[in-house]
């Protein structure tokens, strides 16, 4: 066998025995789980809807099965390059163009939960970034950046969304640290566990929405949504997000897995 | 804000509940023009375009002359002539609410009606004369004491009404200015219980003043685009409801051709259209099983003649309307009341655009109170809406002109 075969080889083994563990990245997709909520002048995200065609019944008697609908943007979902304007005209902008490639990439996991716990509108900054560096090491390239803030412990709450009179809150990146991930470090793109890859109050920022704005205007990705992170190591874990292969779409809600050695402990 | 249910002595939990009938509904064609009638509050009779005779009970042709009966408006004084006591019948409806007092009275406008009389009223009496509407849906003669108490305290006069007092209410969107002010009016309407239901993603902490704080009125999740909150809501309310006041709408600006905006257009049909056929899904079971269920849909008069302006909220609504006529079909073998309240154009941030009068959410609101106790299937409430209303009846397609010229 090559090596790559080998490779793949002792994947499939580790996976059988247990040596590699899957942890699934991904909320549930139903009615109740909340959407990104704009200003009220601007078209709105659709929640996730279902309504029943069969369950073993008159309209289908061997059979159940739903009709679903919701917006590209429902759920645990990827963020395609063409869903910001920076990003209209970056190539294989669109779902149905992402490379294949794009689909497996290793996850560096930047923890930022106690600073969000603090302050939820914690701000990270490049500086913020460099220490992180110092203490644990560089981000390597072509990695997913996840931010672990434990906001997804709040999924089925009103503090997950966090709206206020004046928007919602919840922590993110600031431009100078989104153009070190994605210039200085050639992220792949930044994971996130809450609803969007920009910061609740991102878009009264002096440069507004950074992580929107530079990470599709470099064609990186975003996943939002994610929950577990704080079951992942800070490096080692390999992402895979495939999102679905709809014409010319934005983003996609998606199943997404991490890849992690060692047994569940 | 827990809400106290009204208090109801419990029913040993091993008899058969009680079944509910109705009266007889077989009618011909001129008694169903007077329960139409009967639904808007009219109190109309026929009367001979040849010789002018007031006639009652409904018929084709003048018993006098032979001519043609038109149907107007009359004075609604009366004399009372005779009274009795129904102690038996073989009517299943009748016999539920025997005894039951029935009367003569000498209409100011002619003729003499049997009637169905108040507990205060007695041989002699003036009496004001009321076109109501029965369980069954059919136009009947209420003769009411012109002065005294309250009707509402009459178990005769409870029928042909929708009692608020003490009842169990849900309200669809009561987080809007106009759920809201019909929670406030439910409340001073001395509702016993209020559930008011919020579509919001996260349910924020109330103003001071905002009527949600009353005692008797809970907050429930209940987005009526979402069939299985609507359920939920349903079989979280703990215990039945007598009536539910169906507030949701989605009112954008938009036309057909010209900025039809066609997502806005999709969330009007998904919440007004869909959004009742969930709602009545859920309902219809609890409300059929209530001595006095009633449902209301408050309606834009559009919903008669569209608004160009308003294309598609304006369908949306005209198709509500059509739904509530089969949903009242439906009903009327439970006895359960089925309201349309119509109004113009509501004081609220969803018609900033639209020129006076508009209708206050409070008024609109009191109109909603105003119609259970008056027994109405249709009320209108606002000139606007009354306006639309009587050119439509006079004249449908000239008013759809009118209104789109």
């Amino acid at each position: 066998m090559t090596g790559a075969a080998e490779t793949l080889a002792a994947l499939a083994g580790g996976l059988a025995d247990g040596t590699i563990r899957v942890v699934d990245l991904t909320n549930t997709l139903s009615p109740d789980f909340p959407v990104i909520v704009l200003p009220a002048e601007f078209g709105q995200c659709e929640p996730f809807r279902m309504e029943r065609v069969s369950r073993y019944d008159a309209d289908g008697p061997a059979w159940y099965w739903n009709n679903i609908s919701m917006n590209e943007h429902t759920g645990t979902h990827f963020d395609a390059p063409a869903h910001w304007i920076t990003g209209r005209d970056v190539p294989e902008g669109t779902v149905d163009r992402v490379v294949p490639r794009d689909f497996v990439h290793p996850a560096v996991v930047i923890d930022i939960s106690a600073e969000s716990a603090a302050d939820e509108d914690f701000i990270l900054t490049r500086a913020a970034l460099e220490r992180w560096e110092a203490q644990h090491g560089r981000i390597p390239p072509r990695h997913w950046v996840l931010l672990r803030t434990d906001w997804y412990k709040r999924v089925g709450t009103p503090e997950y969304l966090n709206l206020k009179d004046d928007g919602a809150h919840s922590p993110g990146p600031d431009g100078d640290a989104m153009r070190f991930l994605v210039h200085d470090r050639d992220c792949v793109g930044l994971g996130v566990e809450t609803v969007g890859t920009d910061a609740g109050q991102a878009s009264r920022f002096a440069e507004p929405l950074p992580a929107h704005s530079i990470l599709h205007g470099n064609g990186r990705f975003g996943l939002q949504c994610l929950t577990n992170l704080d079951k992942l190591p800070v490096f080692g874990s390999i992402i895979l997000a495939s999102p679905l292969k709809i014409e010319g779409g934005s983003g996609s809600p998606l199943r997404v897995v991490a890849l992690v050695a060692g047994r569940a402990g | 804000m827990t809400a106290g249910r009204p208090y109801r002595p419990v029913r040993d939990p091993l008899t058969r509940p009680i079944e509910r009938h109705v009266p007889p509904a077989l009618r011909s064609r001129a008694m169903h023009a007077m329960s139409a009638h009967a639904a808007l509050g009219r109190f109309v009779l026929q009367h001979c375009t040849d010789c002018g005779a007031v006639t009652y009970p409904p018929r084709d042709i003048c018993p006098a002359c032979w001519g043609d009966l038109a149907w107007a408006d009359q004075a609604r004084g009366a004399t009372i002539l005779a009274e009795t006591v129904i102690r038996t019948t073989t009517d299943l409806y009748f016999q539920a609410h025997l005894p039951w007092r029935i009367g003569t009275a000498a209409l100011d406008a002619g003729p003499v009606a049997i009637v169905h009389l108040h507990r205060d009223l007695a041989v002699g009496d003036r009496a004001a004369m009321q076109l109501m509407l029965d369980k069954g849906g059919n136009a009947a003669l209420f003769a009411l004491p012109v002065q005294g108490e309250d009707p509402m305290a009459d178990p005769q006069w409870r029928e042909f009404v929708v009692p608020v007092h003490d009842r169990a209410v849900l309200v669809t969107d009561g987080d809007t200015a106009l759920g809201k002010a019909v929670v406030r009016a439910l409340v001073a309407a001395g509702a016993g219980a209020v559930f008011a239901g919020t579509s919001a993603p996260s349910v924020p902490a109330l103003a001071a003043d905002d009527p949600r704080r009353a005692a008797g009125v809970r907050q429930v999740p209940l987005d009526l685009t979402d069939g299985r909150s609507v359920a939920r809501c349903i079989a979280q309310l703990g215990g039945p409801i007598d009536i539910v006041v169906n507030t949701a709408r989605f009112v954008r600006p938009g036309g057909v051709r010209a900025d039809a905006g066609l997502l806005h257009q999709k969330r009007a049909l998904d919440l007004g259209v869909l959004g009742l056929l969930r709602l009545a899904e859920a309902v219809a079971p609890i409300l059929a099983g209530r001595p006095a269920g009633a449902f209301v849909d408050i309606l834009s008069i559009h919903a008669l003649a569209g608004d160009a302006r308003f294309a598609g909220f304006s369908a949306a609504e005209a198709a509500r309307h059509s739904l509530l006529q089969s949903f009242r079909h439906e009903m009327r073998a439970a006895g359960v009341r089925v309201l349309a309240v119509f109004a113009g154009a509501i004081d609220d941030a969803d018609h900033q655009s639209q020129p006076s009068p508009r209708v206050a959410p409070a008024r609109l609101a009191q109109g909603v109170i105003d119609a259970l106790a008056l027994g109405r299937e249709q009320h209108c409430v606002g000139d606007v809406a009354r306006d639309l209303m009587d050119r439509w009846l006079a004249d449908p397609a000239t008013t759809l002109r009118e209104q789109n010229g």
